[in-house]
């Protein structure tokens, strides 16, 4: 689409600089808040916009800032910037390419709860990205946008970026918070829910970097404007992260209901090989995957749920037919074993005993034993945890086994296991996860983690 | 000691934070001394434990729980390749086969000539230009096999 309202670095060059993004309204709507409006105002004009968290869960943006109660102090504004999901990099264009917008639309949710300080919690790869990131910041202050009595009012914000150090688990919102206040990233019995009992106890908003970014446009343009994309229960548009095997890998913004999963591979181009596109996992590892059938179904909240999948945070990994799911499903549970917090044994047993039973399959010897086992490990693990990681690493499984149950049946009946590039890659892991352990003598000098 | 070597730079983490939560240091404070001494030595342990107020075995917790933090010396480059799903769909598990071959080590594993650390990433967020590896945080985008073998020789320049 032309006029972007978040990817603008498509349309504006050097947007991500101060001058360049003052030029386009930027400020605008920051100015117009502190100097002409109420915090309560500018919960309520989010409200009406019907904007919805952006990181996955699909929250009401505008609800979750009315929650925070008014007479508790101080109150916190975190930025949920813990992009890690395998197929998410919107955060990533956005903090690098209009890092502007997104510390407006930072302030801006920060004035209207009633906040002094805000925690931008960048993942700890982005230390690059974050350069640029800081950089605006550091503008923003000297430009007398952030600091003490901004335009003249009795009204200060700061806004300090915190990095992560490379966990998954903290972009879970309460571990996120345990990050922050400098402890192991796990995360917290829910309620209280962090509007009241949030960063050091207080009450906290977090949202994601892509949420606040819509914020200034409908805090200048108002509601209205910003329903004009979208649909009535998902307005405005959102980042689509595309990739896998597709011609074009990017992040394309688009209205949301308005285009089908059909629609946007032809617009990444198609298959990157030419084979016919198998499937794709809509929000990353962590969803339901969605047969090639199925692409008819448009790309809106409640269009995805009918089909039996999640929009979530939009990172469409496509996969051809030379994808076999056996094998995708096994990466997705070696990522969740790995990003395992610990605190929960449903999730860090299951994940493991999981992981053991696909190299088994992987590697020729699976059995029809094999796929039970995954079913009841699928089944201890579901409803059974703190937080959502442990489902997340279910629905890998469970989904593939729905949709693709050839895959595994030819496993067990072709004994199809045990390719070349297969084994070497269980080699890989099991060689890294022994030199951790330190069961093995190295070459070289073994490296922790 | 961090305090007298990167006096500016440690207070300017403490002034992030409220007073009475310097606990949230910790982090920052670890990543300031894996860049001064080359990993998470003990020594910097004990005095970022005493900079945050809380046990030594506390800082050791969190520099063991996230993967960023070294523990052990490392190569003087840290080449981490992303072997995550959407990578390898576009490549990534070869150019791990290469690197490994390339650097005569397996992943995991740091050169003879201490230069270089190669490890596999869990995703790193840059999906849409994979193969991809950070090399001591700094992203390299689209590799190919000619590309990684210039970024190597660079390394060891």
């Amino acid at each position: 689409m032309t006029n972007h309202i978040l990817l603008r670095d498509l349309d504006i060059p050097d947007i991500k600089n101060l001058a360049v993004y003052s030029d386009h309204e930027g400020y605008a709507a920051w100015k117009k808040a502190v100097t002409t409006m109420k915090g309560e105002e500018v919960i309520g004009v989010v409200k009406d916009s019907g904007l919805r968290g952006r990181g996955g869960a699909g929250f009401p943006a505008g609800l979750k800032w009315s929650f925070i109660p008014k007479d508790i102090f101080p109150k916190y504004v975190t930025v949920n910037c813990d992009e890690s999901e395998p197929g998410t990099f919107k955060d990533h264009q956005l903090i690098r390419e209009n890092p502007h917008q997104v510390i407006e639309g930072t302030a801006l949710c920060a004035f209207a709860i009633g906040s002094k300080v805000a925690y931008i919690y960048c993942r700890g790869e982005f230390k690059e990205p974050v350069v640029q990131l800081q950089k605006a910041i550091d503008d923003a202050y000297a430009a007398g946008l952030l600091g003490k009595n901004l335009f003249g009012t009795n009204y200060s914000l700061d806004i300090y970026v915190h990095l992560g150090a490379g966990a998954y688990i903290c972009g879970e919102e309460s571990a996120l918070l345990e990050s922050l206040e400098g402890k192991i990233g796990q995360p917290r019995l829910k309620p209280p829910f962090p509007a009241v009992v949030g960063l050091y106890g207080k009450p906290t908003v977090i949202n994601n970097v892509e949420t606040l970014a819509n914020v200034p446009g409908i805090v200048l343009n108002g509601a209205a404007w910003y329903r004009q994309n979208g649909t009535e229960k998902s307005p405005g548009t959102k980042i689509f992260s595309v990739c896998g095997h597709v011609k074009n890998a990017a992040n394309y913004e688009l209205p949301l209901g308005k285009f089908s999963i059909q629609d946007l591979l032809d617009m990444a181009g198609g298959s990157m090989s030419g084979l016919p596109i198998k499937a794709v996992l809509p929000a990353g590892s962590s969803s339901p995957i969605i047969p090639a059938a199925n692409f008819g179904a448009k790309l809106d909240y409640e269009s995805m749920a009918a089909i039996g999948s999640v929009l979530g945070s939009c990172s469409w990994i496509f996969m051809d037919e030379s994808v076999d799911m056996v094998w995708a499903a096994r990466k997705m549970i070696r990522f969740f074993k790995h990003e395992s917090c610990g605190k929960c044994t449903p999730c860090r047993e299951g994940t493991h005993w999981a992981l053991s039973v696909y190299d088994k399959l992987l590697s020729g010897s699976g059995t029809i034993e094999d796929v039970k086992t995954i079913e009841t490990v699928n089944k201890s693990i579901t409803g059974k945890c703190f937080c959502p990681l442990g489902e997340f690493a279910t629905s890998s499984m469970t989904f593939t086994l729905k949709h693709f149950r050839k895959d595994y049946d030819d496993f067990i009946s072709m004994k199809k296991g045990g390719r070349a590039d297969w084994m070497r890659e269980l080699q890989r892991d099991h060689h890294i996860h022994e030199m951790h352990s330190g069961a093995i003598p190295v070459h070289g000098i073994p490296v922790h983690h | 000691m961090l305090k007298e070597k990167r006096a500016a730079e440690v207070a300017a983490i403490l002034s992030k934070y409220p007073h009475e939560r310097v606990r949230s240091a910790v982090m920052p404070l670890l990543y300031l001394a894996q860049e001064e001494y080359g990993f998470c030595t003990p020594d910097s342990m004990r005095e970022i434990a005493q900079i945050c107020s809380i046990d030594p075995t506390e800082v050791q917790s969190v520099a063991g729980f996230y993967t960023m933090y070294f523990e052990k010396p490392v190569g003087r480059h840290v080449v981490e390749i992303c072997d995550d799903l959407p990578c390898v769909l576009r490549g990534a598990d070869k150019l791990v086969d290469y690197a490994e071959t390339k650097l005569g080590i397996r992943a995991g594993e740091t050169t003879s000539d201490g230069a270089i650390t190669l490890k596999v990433a869990m995703c790193l967020a840059a999906c849409d230009r994979a193969p991809m590896c950070q090399v001591d945080l700094k992203y390299h985008y689209d590799l190919t096999r000619e590309k990684f073998d210039d970024m190597v020789q660079e390394l060891r320049k």
